[in-house]
């Protein structure tokens, strides 16, 4: 049973796509399996700026966003959402990501502040357990 | 004489009976078998009513219409096929050395992969940019990158492919102006542009401008090729990314032939002859891992072509019913786990490229779900194609799975289900409408999902995903592009403002742009600016100005 069913109102997720890359199979995909799993949804498109997502994420109030991208510009963008959440107080917003994210890239993201990374075939109950418990810590 | 058919139709019977009884005994792995785009495969198939009568107009002979065979008479006997590996990253130089190996391992034409920010017309210091400069492909801001990304490379004697949609134009000219700086003339270069921006907005998302402005570029790219470099391909009618992006086969080939046939009318309507252009346009497929059934995709997309060449645009030209292309093996099937598995996928989809009679084909890398290919993965990849070129023998006679009962028929069902869905996106009122609507976008996405689910569920199996999965996963090494890239792209780029003549770039662009608001071929102005070093994030500056730029459409 997932997290997303229990509350009286359903925790929102952002689904981000920050930088240039338009390739959003995962992102939709993870959307739609969220929403499955009782989430209330919000996907942002492809070519967002971190600016943008951060301030929707903010304004939509979600519990935590989601960021794929399979540039290889992660490192990077990843980094400055998490750095814009601090400078605007946000920082109680869960962040995880997936993609074409090399594993070795991994304890970097993690301590940046990025709390899970889901790489290429991770099965959606992985996805949703993995949340659900992050979601609980924070909670 | 007997009907041959009622007698193969008289002993089916029996043997399905005999099949049923064997199922008492042990049934069959499961109650339903279906391809990996969930079409239903039969048991056994046999010779259809009628097949043999019908031979010349369906199957016919390579060469010939209506193509299903292959369009040159010879196909490998003659020529194999061009082995092009797709290739670019980081800077000019570091891109350059990959394509003199490349080249001095066999391989036969160049393929070149721009990095995001040259795709959608952004320079390398442009906010836009920020993470992006040199992470999927090479970093192209202006000419100068364009000099050395080709340095030493005679483009008289290379073909280039390269993968460039919304800013095809800047790019096409640049490798012009480069010739030129070469002492080779246009009419002597040869080579693909992608320029296909149609799928941009259903799949792969580098569009820039509105589709009424981005079909007018297209369609002056062909103008300028038709002129200026008559053995370019001015297209390349790309089903890979709706395939990537989770299209079934059919979809791939329907959306696609749905893309080609929106292009072949703003181009008539622009007042070019089919037969001027149509023979210049080019096709891009994925190969995925179901043998047969792309196998049969690409046999069923030549057939249609032809036909909607010659009964819908009432082509001449034979050239112009060649439904000729390239192919990919499919990156969505790379797993990210036990990387070396992906070899040997690689080497199914190559084969069903080979089979299904591709012009050129691309390799996958193995370790390209993490990161970009290392040179020993990518050499492998390449080794691949040599082993099915010249070990397997299957390049050796023409169309060899033709008259296979199984392949014909999974042939006709393909060209069915994909002329249904160019039938609704006709209805819908063309597919700029259909995208409009969502109406693909959303196609694509279904299909994604029930992939998706059908590997969550285990219905469908994964080696090393969602079965026989390693204890522990191996290390892979892999190519890293570091942020370093973006700052030495960008110092090049500042030094290549202040060099060159401001005023000749001022005017440059300021002629582009009274172009762009009227209707002359822009092709002709971005050679000026591109000849007078201006960048690439200017040009398209100026035509965002005039044209304005897409959103994005979401089902």
């Amino acid at each position: 049973m997932s997290l997303a069913g229990k509350q009286g109102r359903r925790i929102r997720i952002l689904v981000g796509k920050p930088g240039l890359d338009g390739h959003d199979r995962g992102a939709k995909y993870v959307a739609r399996v969220l929403r499955d799993a009782g989430f209330e949804v919000i996907y942002s498109g492809i070519r967002r700026t971190p600016e943008q997502i951060v301030e929707s994420a903010i304004q939509e109030d979600v519990a935590a966003i989601g960021l794929s991208l399979l540039s290889g510009a992660h490192n990077v963008l990843f980094a400055r959402v998490i750095e814009l959440l601090r400078e605007k107080g946000a920082s109680d917003i869960l962040v995880f990501g997936g993609g074409t994210i090399p594993p070795e890239d991994v304890p970097g993201l993690e301590a940046m502040g990025v709390a899970a990374v889901f790489g290429p075939g991770t099965p959606a109950k992985t996805i949703l357990s993995t949340l659900d418990r992050l979601l609980a810590a924070r909670a | 004489m007997s009907d041959p058919y009622a007698k193969i139709e008289e002993a089916r019977k029996a043997y399905e009976a005999a099949a049923r009884k064997a199922c008492e005994r042990l049934p069959e792995r499961s109650p339903r078998f279906a391809t990996a785009s969930g079409r239903e495969v039969e048991r056994l198939c046999v010779p259809e009513a009628g097949s043999l009568e019908s031979y010349c107009e369906r199957i016919g002979f390579p060469g010939s219409y209506p193509y299903t065979r292959g369009v040159q008479p010879t196909m490998y006997r003659g020529r194999l096929w061009t082995m092009r590996q797709y290739a670019g990253f980081a800077t000019a130089e570091e891109s350059n050395l990959r394509y003199k190996y490349l080249l001095g391992q066999g391989t036969t034409g160049l393929s070149v992969a721009f990095d995001l920010p040259t795709q959608i017309g952004y320079d390398s210091d442009a906010p836009e940019s920020l993470g992006e400069v040199g992470k999927v492909g090479v970093a192209v801001d202006t000419l100068a990158d364009m000099e050395t990304l080709f340095d030493g490379i005679p483009l008289d004697r290379v073909s280039t492919s390269m993968t460039i949609n919304s800013t095809a134009a800047v790019l096409l000219a640049m490798y012009v102006a480069v010739a030129e700086k070469q002492g080779v003339p246009s009419e002597k270069l040869e080579g693909t542009i992608q320029n296909d921006v149609l799928k941009e907005y259903v799949a792969r998302g580098t569009y820039i401008f509105p589709p009424k402005p981005s079909l007018r570029l297209v369609s002056d790219l062909f103008a300028f090729c038709t002129r200026s470099v008559p053995k370019w391909n001015s297209i390349s009618i790309s089903g890979y990314h709706i395939r990537e992006a989770g299209a079934t086969a059919a979809q791939e080939i329907g959306f696609t032939l749905a893309d080609a046939i929106c292009y072949v009318e703003t181009a008539i309507a622009a007042g070019l002859a089919v037969d001027d252009f149509a023979p210049r346009l080019a096709f891009f497929f994925a190969a995925h891992t179901d043998l047969f059934e792309e196998v049969a995709k690409f046999r069923a997309a030549r057939r249609l072509w032809a036909r909607i060449m010659k009964e819908r645009f009432g082509a001449k030209d034979p050239k112009s019913r060649m439904l000729r292309f390239h192919t990919q093996t499919g990156g969505v099937t790379l797993t990210a786990q036990q990387p070396d598995n992906n070899v040997v996928r690689v080497a199914i989809q190559a084969l069903a490229a080979v089979l299904g009679g591709t012009q050129s084909l691309h390799t996958n890398s193995r370790d390209e779900a993490l990161s970009l290919p290392t040179e020993e993965s990518v050499t492998i990849a390449l080794r691949t194609q040599q082993i099915l070129a010249h070990e397997s023998g299957v390049a050796d006679t023409i169309d060899p799975l033709g008259g296979s009962y199984f392949v014909e028929s999974l042939t006709d069902r393909l060209e069915e289900e994909a002329l249904s869905y160019i039938r609704r996106v006709d209805e819908m009122g063309g597919v700029v409408a259909a995208i409009e609507r969502g109406f693909i976008q959303r196609e694509i996405e279904d299909a994604a999902y029930r992939y998706g689910q059908s590997v969550e569920s285990g219905e469908r199996i994964v080696v090393g995903v969602n079965r026989f999965r390693a204890e522990r996963e191996p290390e892979t090494p892999l190519l890293r592009v570091d942020e370093s890239v973006a700052r030495s792209q960008v110092e090049k780029l500042r030094s290549v403002r202040a060099s060159r003549d401001g005023a000749r770039v001022r005017e440059a662009l300021a002629a582009l742009e009274a172009a762009a608001r009227g209707t002359e071929n822009l092709v002709p102005r971005i050679l000026d600016a591109v000849r007078a070093y201006a960048s690439i994030g200017e040009i398209c500056g100026v035509l965002r100005r005039v044209f304005g730029e897409h959103v994005e459409i979401r089902p």
